[in-house]
């Protein structure tokens, strides 16, 4: 069976793509943000997964409000990115893993949840910069499955909801008969809000008690509603329940590999964890 | 949901969802660099053919975010729309605020303390 190493969680924001265009990895503004990932690439080189189950949410480059999917699951054989309106360099395009992407919709429909499954699939920078992060070269070793979960359009799914679709993939891995090494990246958060007279708001207490509580506590973020995350850590540090469902796929135990909390970037506050299951 | 009570914060409902259809389905195709140029080259040709309301397009008009935002725009979409003038987060954060572009990251600044 396929074997589930790992668990990345980080954020995403776009002023990351313009840092990489312009090579400001050694800026000091930017400096503790991107060392905050060395430990991250020597875990890769060493654990060599396969293929990545990525959670993240789109921006509004494949999905516009005509149709929006509260859980949508990528099962193309390439997703291309785009440049979003801002005029950066588009990256590289991810291979698709196919035979994963089809086990878990076979798997997700069969436990409940009822996703949206998409054969043609852009994926935006929340995708493609923690890619980018994690292989600065941009020559991707891995394919990918992406999770797409709505936070655009209010309802979103609850903390708990997307925790539990987190823990149906990572079942659903457990039994994929495959010899393929698969790892889980959520993308997003942490607290920052971009919109309106609120924006620049930013909470750190919340985020080191949320990080805190993934590798101790998971489930403990789930006792709210979103309206209570939006106002713990933002309208858009709501994206952090893509950290929730890698916590989810990866089980009771973890180990804390490495973490990095740095601020801000841009208007967020960034966060970094690297877990791995244990037994 | 749709009496949001957390300040300064609207969430995008289905009320906003529903006000903002056009202008945000406008900023949605500002993901194209020809639909960018043809905004830039034809702002009112641009606007009507989405079928933008007055109240619409008079804060497309102002490039004005808490307008936008009041008049249907999410966030999303509406940093689209400020790429074409090439303003960042923080230009936008800055003029919701009512700061400057430096006000507004030293108070970034002074969150990680």
């Amino acid at each position: 069976m396929a074997q589930l190493i790992g668990g990345i969680t980080t954020s995403h924001v776009p002023a990351i793509g313009r840092a990489i265009a312009k090579n400001l990895q050694d800026d000091p503004y930017w400096k503790p943000f991107f060392d905050g990932f060395a430990p991250v690439h020597r875990w890769l080189a060493q654990a060599r997964p396969d293929v990545l189950v990525v959670f993240y949410n789109d921006h509004g480059l494949n999905f516009f409000l005509d149709k929006m999917p509260t859980f949508a699951i990528g099962a193309a054989p390439v997703y291309t990115t785009g440049d979003e309106g801002w005029g950066i360099p588009a990256l590289p395009s991810f291979d698709g893993d196919l035979d994963l992407s089809w086990h878990l919709i076979d798997a997700l429909v069969a436990d409940g949840f009822d996703l949206t499954t998409c054969q043609e699939m852009r994926v935006d920078h929340a995708v493609s910069l923690p890619m980018a992060l994690l292989w600065p070269d941009q020559n991707w070793p891995v394919k990918i499955v992406p999770v797409c979960i709505n936070t655009v359009q209010f309802p979103l799914p609850s903390a708990q909801r997307c925790y539990a679709l987190g823990e149906a993939i990572g079942r659903a891995i457990g039994r994929w008969d495959s010899d393929r090494r698969v790892a889980v990246l959520g993308t997003g958060g942490l607290s920052h809000q971009l919109d309106g007279t609120r924006a620049g708001f930013i909470n750190k207490d919340f985020d080191l008690q949320f990080m805190e509580s993934i590798i101790h506590d998971p489930t403990w973020a789930t006792q709210f509603s979103i309206k209570q995350l939006v106002e713990k850590a933002g309208t858009q540090g709501v994206e952090l329940l893509m950290w929730l469902a890698t916590r989810g796929a990866l089980g009771a135990l973890v180990r804390c590999v490495h973490r990095n909390y740095h601020l801000p970037i841009s208007n967020t506050a960034s966060g970094l964890m690297l877990l791995e299951p244990s037994a | 949901m749709c009496t949001p009570d957390i300040p300064g914060t609207t969430l995008f409902d289905g009320t906003q969802a529903r006000k903002g259809y056009a202008l945000n389905k406008m900023c949605y195709s500002f993901n194209e660099q020809a639909n960018r140029d043809a905004f830039v080259r034809d702002e009112d040709g641009y606007c009507a053919r989405y079928g933008l309301n007055a109240q619409q397009r008079e804060a497309i008009r102002a490039r004005n975010v808490l307008q936008l935002i009041a008049a249907g725009g999410n966030a999303y979409y509406l940093a689209k729309f400020a790429g074409i003038f090439g303003l960042d987060m923080q230009d936008i954060g800055a003029q919701q605020t009512g700061l400057t572009k430096a006000e507004f990251q030293a108070r970034l600044q002074a969150a990680a303390r």
